[in-house]
């Protein structure tokens, strides 16, 4: 398939989101660029409160810009749509419908007859190896399922985009592994665009194509970071020079940024001192 | 490795711990244990006597939750028993409550005349009409001043200060306000339930899990398919709650609008009993009035499991 047959173009430009607060605004992004070219898997990393989530937001249609623009195809975000697909970090499942009605709801919103939906959504609950567990409510499966189904749900309506704000975030580290293999499976096979955002170095470089850091909070992009592994990826590769090269890297990046949004006083030559200190003291000597 | 092959015999658990531990491991080496032979599972005895044991063991504590009530109840009822056949008087007098036995004599002649049966009737007739007029009333305005805050902050003070004002209270109030003793019965029934069922409601909405609105949305659900498809459901076991104590208070309100104003209902018979000097039909129509509202209770809960089959615990 051609790239221009694909569709799913983000652009974000001089995205500035602000609150009002008794003391004037308060900035939580600032000057803020992004692109997530057709079928492309860019990830968003970056320190806790950076507003990493915040940019996704916006994209999903739950917040709007106070300065810039965001558009997906060159159409501008008005609100939220099924064209773009969300995968929240806490499980967002309908605790009311059983999986397959939680699959079939897009559809269901968009007036398809209940065969079709019924059809389409036991198609991707296949593909996601949960057919057995399709008349199951929610309560009744793990956090790696309901997150399965999360995605899968999101994706039943063919979104253009899909935007995932740390979805495996509340995952065991064995299954966000197996998680993340699905999701790149999910992504290759139906070469939609990804927008992902995470805390975690390692799942951004194992899925991303590209990789945007931001800044502390108010957030802005630091760095954007060009993956080059190649696809398919495994779980080996996370040993690969290359992979802890990169690795190395962006934490260097976001450890700055961390001891920034902890607050000035917390510096790197501060924090040296404290481990100095403990290293020769009893730790009630020093408390 | 070598010795990895010649451990793979081993049967028990036992014996495959003492060789790992023979020779200690070096540091950082992995050490496999030989992959553990299951043991058979035990085959249950077949039969229905053998069953029945099973069954009986398995359900232990319903069955002994069940023979402690009955136990309780029976127990009760001999006190009562003990209490008024001795006609006792210990401060609090017993001397002219009904024994069991007259409360059983009574109730087998009320129920052969059609006349009791009647007032059981009349009253679960008006029960029905108040609370479904407020449950009509109570749950789709509660839903409404739930998902819009004007409504909510325009209606909420009123409701705030009418709902401490007792059912009883709007007697007097009742009688002038409806043309008939029966309909102001049913609007006394109709406020007893009114608020508690708003109240609930209300707070069933405040307790929706906003990623599932966000969710409904991002799928592409406008307006009326979240109301209908999220706020709706989500609320909805809390709404039931509020039913349960709704109908708690619905009978309550009842009871004392009938003694105060009725001709018929089974608060009026319980009330005409005492004017009657008929002792034994006042025990038998609290009795009813208990039975009743505990039946009415039941029914609404099983049908909230019903509706909200995935609140249902496992």
């Amino acid at each position: 398939m051609s790239a221009s047959a694909k569709k799913g173009l983000i652009e974000v430009s001089d995205f500035c989101l602000s609150y009002e607060t008794l003391d004037g605004a308060m900035s939580a992004v600032e000057d803020a660029d992004l692109l997530v070219r057709p079928g492309e898997f860019v990830s968003i990393i970056g320190p806790s409160g950076c507003g990493k989530s915040t940019l996704l937001n916006a994209v999903a249609g739950f917040l709007k810009p106070t300065r810039g623009t965001v558009t997906v195809d060159g159409e501008a975000v008005k609100g939220p749509g099924a064209d773009r697909g969300m995968v929240f970090q806490q499980y967002s499942l309908f605790p009311w419908k059983t999986v397959r009605e939680n699959v079939e709801f897009g559809l269901k919103m968009r007036g398809v007859s209940a065969d079709e939906r019924k059809r389409s959504a036991r198609t991707l609950l296949g593909l996601a190896g949960l057919s057995q567990f399709e008349d199951q409510y929610p309560d009744r499966l793990s956090g790696g399922m309901k997150q399965r189904v999360g995605i899968v749900r999101a994706l039943a309506t063919g979104p253009r985009v899909l935007l995932l704000d740390e979805p495996f975030g509340a995952l065991d580290a064995q299954t966000r592994q197996i998680m993340q293999q699905i999701l790149t499976n999910l992504w290759e096979r139906l070469e939609i665009s990804v927008l992902f955002v995470t805390h975690d170095i390692d799942e951004a470089i194992f899925l991303s194509d590209r990789i945007y850091v931001m800044t502390a909070r108010p957030g802005s992009i630091k760095a954007e970071v060009t993956v080059p592994l190649p696809r398919p990826r495994d779980s080996t590769l996370q040993l690969s020079p290359e992979f802890l090269g990169l690795r190395a890297e962006l934490g260097a990046l976001i450890r700055e940024e961390s001891l920034k949004a902890m607050g000035g006083e917390l510096n790197a030559d501060a924090l040296k001192g404290l481990a100095i200190n403990l290293n020769g003291a009893n730790l009630s000597d020093v408390i | 490795m070598k010795h990895t092959t010649a451990l793979a015999t081993v049967a028990s658990a036992k014996d495959r711990f003492a060789r790992a531990t023979e020779e200690p491991a070096r540091a950082g080496s992995v050490v496999l244990r030989p992959p553990r032979v299951p043991h058979a599972a035990p085959v249950p005895p077949r039969g229905a006597a053998a069953r029945l044991k099973r069954w009986f063991r398995l359900n232990k504590g319903t069955i002994r939750a069940i023979l402690l009530g009955m136990l309780s109840i029976g127990l009760f009822i001999a006190l009562w028993h003990v209490l008024t056949v001795n006609r006792m008087s210990v401060y609090v007098r017993f001397v002219n409550v009904p024994s069991p036995e007259q409360v059983l004599e009574s109730a087998e002649q009320a129920f052969a005349s059609g006349r009791f049966f009647d007032h059981i009737v009349i009253s679960c007739r008006r029960i029905l009409i108040g609370f479904s007029i407020a449950t009509l009333v109570a749950v789709p305005l509660g839903l409404l001043m739930g998902r819009y805050k004007l409504l909510r902050e325009v209606v909420f003070p009123v409701s705030e200060v009418m709902r401490p004002i007792p059912a009883i209270a709007w007697v007097p109030m009742a009688i002038m306000l409806w043309p008939t003793n029966e309909e102001s019965i049913v609007f006394i029934t109709f406020l007893g339930s009114f608020f508690p069922i708003l109240i609930n409601t209300l707070h069933g909405m405040s307790t929706v899990d906003e990623v599932l609105v966000r969710a409904a949305r991002c799928l592409g659900a406008r307006e009326a398919a979240t109301f209908r498809e999220v706020y709706f459901p989500a609320a909805l076991p809390q709404i039931f709650t509020g039913l349960t104590v709704g109908m708690g208070v619905a009978w309550v309100s009842l009871i004392a609008a009938e003694m105060i104003s009725g001709q018929f209902g089974i608060g009026y018979f319980t009330w005409e009993s005492y004017s009657l000097v008929q002792y034994s039909d006042i025990a038998l129509g609290m009795i009813c009035i208990g039975v009743l509202g505990l039946a009415s209770s039941f029914a609404i809960r099983a049908v909230g499991r019903i509706v909200t089959p995935w609140a249902t615990r496992h």
